[in-house]
């Protein structure tokens, strides 16, 4: 399945003010199995473009495609996984996996075997009748992809998923993750503002500009995996990222204090 | 759950300390001594020790059933509306404000009206206790829909959840410890109008009507008596429901 994004805008009204604009011009096509990394400076309008391709909020203009059609809402072809505080801390980690499953309305048990598929999948099976609250960031994270993949989206949406892990666990479920990907063969987009991240998992980053978010650059990795974060080829194209992004200030005219939805 | 014997020390004291005042003011009526008072909580079954106005158990009974009463309508009345206008901005603009204003009046000062619209009755208790339990479980309500998450509600929405969906498996659950306390809240408010509701002419039963009848007869040691069974039963149903918060909503304390 291709996610074709055209040429999408976002702007945020202020009142009484000019508005925000958040996206300009966003236009980027996703291959089927493709992993691809949005990196950009924080208030870069990253998250703001993941939530509008998962339908969560509306462009001011350009549209998504799917396969050529273009979806104006959510589509049960895409699934998202949110940085923290996602799961569901009064349904135990099946359960929370089944919440999607149980939205399609298939039965009790199959519902429950798919999910415990999913859950074999990240390595959980020891805590399916735990509590969100008995584990540690890192699992917690294994759940929620568990959860969406439970659903058998074909693109994963992913905000920050790791960012809030500390960098061993971090490094540990980035490995994981690449694993799953080439298991399950989904389309990734994958938000992130770590240039390692990205150079790690990516085919390709696309580097955004500051608020307004533009693409700058599409950076190619055609490095093979598993990467060595340490080879020089690896440290010659996160280099080339990193000055991409230290570069991708524009004149400071725009300095407003953003608005908490960004 | 095991006590430090501290917790006992000043009830204790406070017995004795009863005991020995009552003998020295040596008057039954301001102060009757303990040994008039527990024959009567020791024969809870028994009408003989209420001077002609059922037992204490049978009291109790029609006190719990008109707490009851209107406990559980102010909770359907109350849970609904808090979740709608936690739900929508809308609702909360319409209906705060006459809320606040309606809120700090006490259940008492309705007795007058209660009584002009609906008689001497059943129905006059039930309203003012469901006035008091209301607005703590209104409160709480809007405060435990408010407290749900966005994120959430919008993992439901990419999950593929309907309105319904979300309405009922992320709103609802995730506000319900809080709802749960706003029902405590109530349901020991309610309890504490139940007493004066029970003060209303017309009324011949229930823990409050003993209060007063037993006042009414000079009788202090069955109105401490009754005090104590209101004082007793206040606290078990508070116990059942901390009991079904530590069941149920153990999950909220323990989420950082």
């Amino acid at each position: 399945m291709t996610l074709e994004i055209r040429n999408l805008a976002k702007e945020f009204p202020v009142p009484g003010q000019d508005s925000i604009r958040a996206l300009s011009g966003i236009s980027l096509s996703l291959a089927p199995k493709e992993f691809v990394s949005v990196l950009g400076p924080s208030g870069c309008g990253k998250t703001t473009l993941l939530r509008i391709v998962a339908g969560l909020d509306g462009a001011t203009s350009g549209c998504i495609e799917l396969n050529g059609e273009v979806v104006d809402r959510r589509s049960s072809k895409m699934a998202m996984i949110f940085q923290e505080y996602s799961l569901y801390p009064w349904r135990t980690v099946l359960d929370n996996i089944t919440f999607g499953i149980e939205m399609q309305n298939v039965g009790k048990r199959p519902a429950r075997e798919a999910a415990l598929t999913y859950l074999h999948l990240v390595g959980l099976d020891d805590f399916a009748d735990r509590y969100p609250y008995e584990l540690s960031g890192g699992m917690r994270q294994r759940v929620a992809v568990a959860r969406a993949l439970a659903i058998e989206p074909e693109i994963l949406l992913m905000d920050e998923p790791f960012g809030a892990l500390d960098a061993q666990t971090r490094n540990m479920l980035q490995k994981e993750l690449l694993e799953i990907w080439e298991k399950t063969e989904k389309t990734i987009l994958f938000v992130t503002h770590s240039v390692d991240e990205a150079v790690f998992l990516s085919d390709r980053i696309v580097v955004l500009t500051e608020r307004p978010g533009r693409i700058r650059e599409i950076v190619d990795i055609p490095l093979p995996r598993p990467r060595d974060r340490t080879s020089p080829e690896f440290a010659r194209i996160r280099r080339h990222v990193l000055h991409l992004i230290s570069e991708s200030g524009q004149p400071k005219e725009d300095l407003r204090v953003y608005p908490a939805s960004l | 759950m095991r006590r430090p014997i501290s917790t006992f020390l000043l009830p204790v004291l406070l017995i004795l300390g009863w005991e020995v005042a009552a003998h020295v003011i040596a008057n039954p009526f301001v102060l009757p001594s303990l040994t008039t008072v527990t024959p009567i909580l020791l024969h809870p079954f028994s009408p003989a020790y209420t001077l002609g106005s059922g037992s204490l158990i049978d009291n109790a009974l029609a006190s719990l059933y008109r707490v009851a009463i209107g406990f559980l309508l102010a909770a359907l009345v109350a849970i609904p509306l808090g979740i709608g206008m936690g739900r929508s901005r809308f609702m909360h603009d319409l209906l705060d404000s006459t809320i606040e204003l309606l809120r700090p009046i006490p259940p008492l000062a309705w007795v007058p009206l209660a009584l002009a619209w609906f008689k001497i009755g059943l129905v006059s208790i039930t309203f003012i206790i469901l006035i008091g339990a209301f607005f703590p479980i209104l409160l709480n309500t809007i405060d435990g829909v408010k407290s749900v998450k966005k994120t959430w509600v919008e993992v439901a929405e990419t999950l593929g959840a309907r309105e319904r969906d979300v309405l009922l498996k992320v709103v609802l659950p995730g506000s319900a410890p809080t709802v749960w306390t706003g029902l405590r809240v109530g349901f020991g408010i309610a309890w504490m109008c139940l007493v004066a509701a029970e003060w209303l002419p017309g009324t011949t039963r229930g823990l409050g009507y003993l209060i007063l009848h037993a006042y009414n007869f000079g009788q202090t040691n069955l109105i401490i008596a009754g005090m104590v069974v209101i004082g007793v039963i206040g606290i078990l149903i508070d116990q059942v429901f901390r009991a079904g918060e530590h069941r149920w909503f153990s999950w909220r304390a323990l989420e950082r």
